[in-house]
């Protein structure tokens, strides 16, 4: 593998070609926060809380440091007055629906959201649909709807199964923790697990 | 291919009457396929059947007057023509060759224009790539081959190298006609010199801006023409397999191109060892099924993989990792129906047109609030006033102009003192809009722009896939934000945090639709922020077209107690008699402003309100207040 030089904030980084800039930072000990970002799983780049701003050839913009890969020469910000509006804003944006977020909002000095949304505790960030596909192998969440209605939804035809019986895994990778405080017994994307279940044929 | 179309030539005789008769969709809807049945009928009817071809094309673009028909050599235009009319065109423009004067253009002073290229509409447009519509039958690959189709892409294979043809498109410097305006050369050669055997081209005909059809009515019209482009570029990148994706919602451009396709693999243009030069490639249709963000390229790309069509990071370009990760160049139909026109003319024909950074001309949609309606193609550099003007012939009603809007959905809107605005990529994007697709919508002073805004965000928050959060939340947001602002409910700071939304959609939204989703809204408040600030701070539209903020009433003074509004008002909010002064009920009141339309000018009486309080109203029972002489 061909190594690459890039600098970020300020320190000079070997990073391997192919590498994002989330990993060349993390390499090297710098902290980028993420949100829909697994080590375990495909770059995605949904939820955009991982904006950096990056020049080269005297042009400077924002990209997501998850995909984004490294290149020789390239100038990576982690934390200038641009990133960090934009990043406050993404997360006040999610706020409004997650309030579970409250936390990390509070670092970033937002005490209370100016938007308001339907709570659903789920930002999107699909490390359970993906985790379930790419780790698990057993596709049985998905998105359902498009803009402001996508949610996460069980395939009913892979659940009657009876996959999820035992696994739970989608659990631990939940940053807002939704899955594990509200899957047994509660909603999740407006399907029931109870339900879901219930109705399938493997009680 | 030359020798091909002297054959098909020589059986036809230019000097024979034709009539061409528009079937486009625009003119099929208006009933064009019964005026073609009434030619054929008539024609027989007068043994003229030999003597005259009837033809039915594609889309004039002339859409407002249709059903379109054109008679050859002559090149008589008739428009809004009816089956009825049909019989009076036959017996005597085809017997006699008179003209049928009322079936005739008529310009302002109500002179009448018999040739096409006369009637203003025409006559300030250049329709290099559109005007072959008229001439040809869609389904007739003779018909396009006759003018010369195919010529250029003999030419490509026989006569030029690859890296000419690229070199060619290069040096013709042509951008994308499907929005962003990248130059179609340069990403030719990136696909090209990509690793890996397996290269795609493609045609995005997944045009899904509200009122834009001007990619639908070319692929529609003269499908081959794309087709040619097409191939010519498959060689120049060195791929073997294309696509054509194309919407669901497009009936006849799905059955145009099929048929198309078919024609072109008899002939020989398509399939393995092209024409004899050992070129080998084929062309899959896709159908879309009929979503907005799917006309973005990545998504495209996923949605030909057969998953759910969401874009993805492009930071890597498709160029080089498309569909299944191969090189894949996507160019839009308009891209790919310049380019047998720039191998066959040249590229320095092509630069000749347009302006230092735009070359060649552009097709638009020119819809709205502008007399003639249609599809018109333009030299690039053309300002809006000479469209929507010259061409467009103005505003109806001798309303005022107010605002353009230019791009589609996430296009800006351009005011009054844009008007001498040269239309290019570049200066549209400076202006805070840009060159889109080519949707151009024109507004009258009847639009309140803050709705305008609304009304396209609202579009951008129905398509946005969801994916990534600037683009869902944020725009969710700016719509919560212009909802209330248009109910009269929005607040000082309104407008900056509408920006500061526009800022963070801009800069760090995935994919193209989220990020210029602001322009709508940033453009408005940049040219029309005394409407926004009319809203928020005096509780005034003043285009009077937020219904929060109107209030109807009727002056007593004025009323005649005709009785005409309290008949209409659907909801039965006017009550009033004969000789009594008619009262809106203000709490009843839907403002449907049905009594404001239905009031007789010579009265005027009902009187539109916004800002201010509506005056008390006069007891029930007030008599009507009449001048002298008027009693009855």
């Amino acid at each position: 593998m061909n190594k690459v030089t890039l600098n970020i904030d300020g320190k000079e980084v070997e990073a391997e070609e192919g590498k994002t800039i989330l990993e060349a930072a993390r390499v090297v000990g710098i902290h980028i926060p993420t949100l829909c970002y697994n080590e375990k799983l495909a770059p995605y780049g949904a939820c955009r809380f991982c904006t950096v701003e990056v020049t080269k050839n005297g042009r400077s913009k924002l990209v997501v440091s998850c995909v984004y890969q490294v290149e020789d020469g390239l100038v990576v910000k982690t934390a200038t007055p641009k990133v960090i509006k934009t990043r406050k804003m993404i997360l006040e944006l999610m706020l409004g629906s997650a309030p579970a977020l409250k936390e990390l909002a509070k670092e970033y000095g937002i005490e209370k959201p100016r938007f308001k949304s339907e709570v659903t505790q789920c930002i999107l960030c699909g490390q359970c649909v993906r985790y379930c596909a790419e780790v698990k192998g057993a596709n049985a969440l998905t998105f359902v709807g498009r803009g402001v209605n996508r949610r996460v939804a069980f395939v009913n035809e892979v659940v009657s199964k009876g996959v999820c019986m035992d696994c739970r895994q989608c659990y631990g990778v939940c940053p807002t923790g939704k899955i594990p405080r509200e899957t047994d017994g509660a909603y999740f994307g407006g399907n029931l697990v109870s339900d879901v279940l219930a109705k399938s044929k493997h009680k | 291919m030359e020798k091909k179309r002297q054959q098909i030539l020589s059986q036809r005789d230019p000097n024979k009457p034709c009539v061409t008769i528009c079937s486009g969709t625009g003119c099929h809807a208006l009933g064009s396929d019964k005026v073609a049945e009434a030619f054929a009928s008539e024609i027989a009817k007068n043994g003229l059947k030999d003597k005259v071809d009837v033809r039915r094309t594609g889309c004039h673009g002339f859409c407002e007057r249709g059903p379109i028909v054109v008679i050859f050599p002559e090149e008589i235009c008739y428009l809004g023509i009816k089956a009825a009319d049909v019989h009076d065109v036959v017996s005597q423009t085809l017997a006699k060759k008179q003209l049928v004067d009322r079936l005739l253009y008529k310009d302002a002073g109500g002179n009448t224009v018999a040739h096409e290229g006369d009637i203003p509409f025409y006559k300030f447009q250049k329709r290099i790539v559109f005007g072959s519509n008229r001439l040809i039958d869609p389904k007739s690959i003779d018909d396009y081959i006759a003018l010369g189709g195919y010529a250029a892409l003999a030419k490509s294979l026989f006569k030029m190298k690859p890296e000419q043809v690229l070199q060619a498109v290069k040096k013709a410097n042509l951008r994308g006609r499907g929005g962003g305006g990248f130059p179609a050369g340069v990403k030719w050669q990136t696909t090209r010199d990509a690793p890996g055997d397996i290269k795609y081209v493609i045609v995005n005909a997944d045009e899904g801006d509200p009122g834009a059809f001007m990619d639908r009515s070319l692929l529609e019209g003269n499908p081959h023409s794309v087709l040619e482009g097409l191939i010519i570029g498959a060689y120049a990148i060195g791929a073997h397999e294309g696509f054509i994706y194309v919407r669901q919602e497009y009936p006849l451009a799905v059955e145009n191109v099929s048929v198309a396709l078919e024609q072109a693999r008899k002939y020989g243009l398509l399939g393995k060892n092209i024409l004899g030069s050992g070129f080998d490639f084929d062309v899959k249709i896709h159908r879309g099924a009929g979503a907005f963000v799917s006309g973005e390229s990545s998504a495209l790309m996923t949605a030909i993989e057969g998953k759910v069509g969401e874009p993805r990071p492009k930071y890597i370009r498709t160029a080089v990792s498309g569909v299944w990760e191969r090189p894949s160049n996507l160019n839009n139909v308009e891209t790919w129906a310049n380019v047998p026109l720039i191998i066959g003319k040249g590229a320095d024909w092509f630069t000749g047109i347009g302006t230092p950074g735009s070359k060649g001309t552009k097709i638009f949609s020119l819809v709205g609030k502008v007399n003639n309606t249609g599809l018109v193609e333009v030299p690039m550099g053309m300002t809006l006033r000479d469209i929507i003007y010259k061409i467009g012939g103005g505003i109806p009603k001798d309303k005022k102009f107010k605002a353009v809007q230019t791009g589609g959905p996430s296009g800006g809107c351009l005011p009054e003192s844009l008007l001498n605005l040269p239309v290019d990529f570049d200066e549209l994007t400076k202006a805070g809009s840009m060159m889109g697709s080519g949707g151009m919508i024109v507004m009258d002073e009847d639009t309140c722009m803050v709705d305008v805004a609304r009304y396209f965000l609202n579009f951008l928050a129905d398509e946005s896939c969801g994916k990534c959060v600037p683009c869902r939340l944020g725009i969710e947001q700016m719509v919560e934000v212009l909802n209330r602002i248009c109910q009269g409910k929005g607040q000082k700071g309104d407008i900056e945090l509408l920006e500061e939304l526009c800022e963070v959609a801009r800069d760090a939204s995935l994919c193209a639709l989220g990020q210029t989703a602001p322009n709508p809204v940033l453009s408005t408040i940049r040219y029309f922020r005394d409407e926004y600030e009319a809203h928020i701070d005096r509780k005034r539209c003043p285009a009077g077209v937020c219904k929060s903020l109107v209030s109807y009433y009727i002056d007593p003074q004025k009323c005649s107690a005709c009785g005409i509004c309290l008949r209409k008002c659907p909801v039965e909010a006017i009550s009033g008699g004969k000789n009594l002064v008619h009262i809106i009920d203000q709490s009843k009141c839907t403002k449907c402003r049905t009594c404001f339309e239905v009031c007789p000018p010579r009265f005027s009486a009902v009187v539109r309100i916004s800002g201010e309080p509506v005056p008390a109203a006069v007891p029930k029972g007030t008599e009507v207040a009449r001048k002298k002489g008027t009693q009855e």
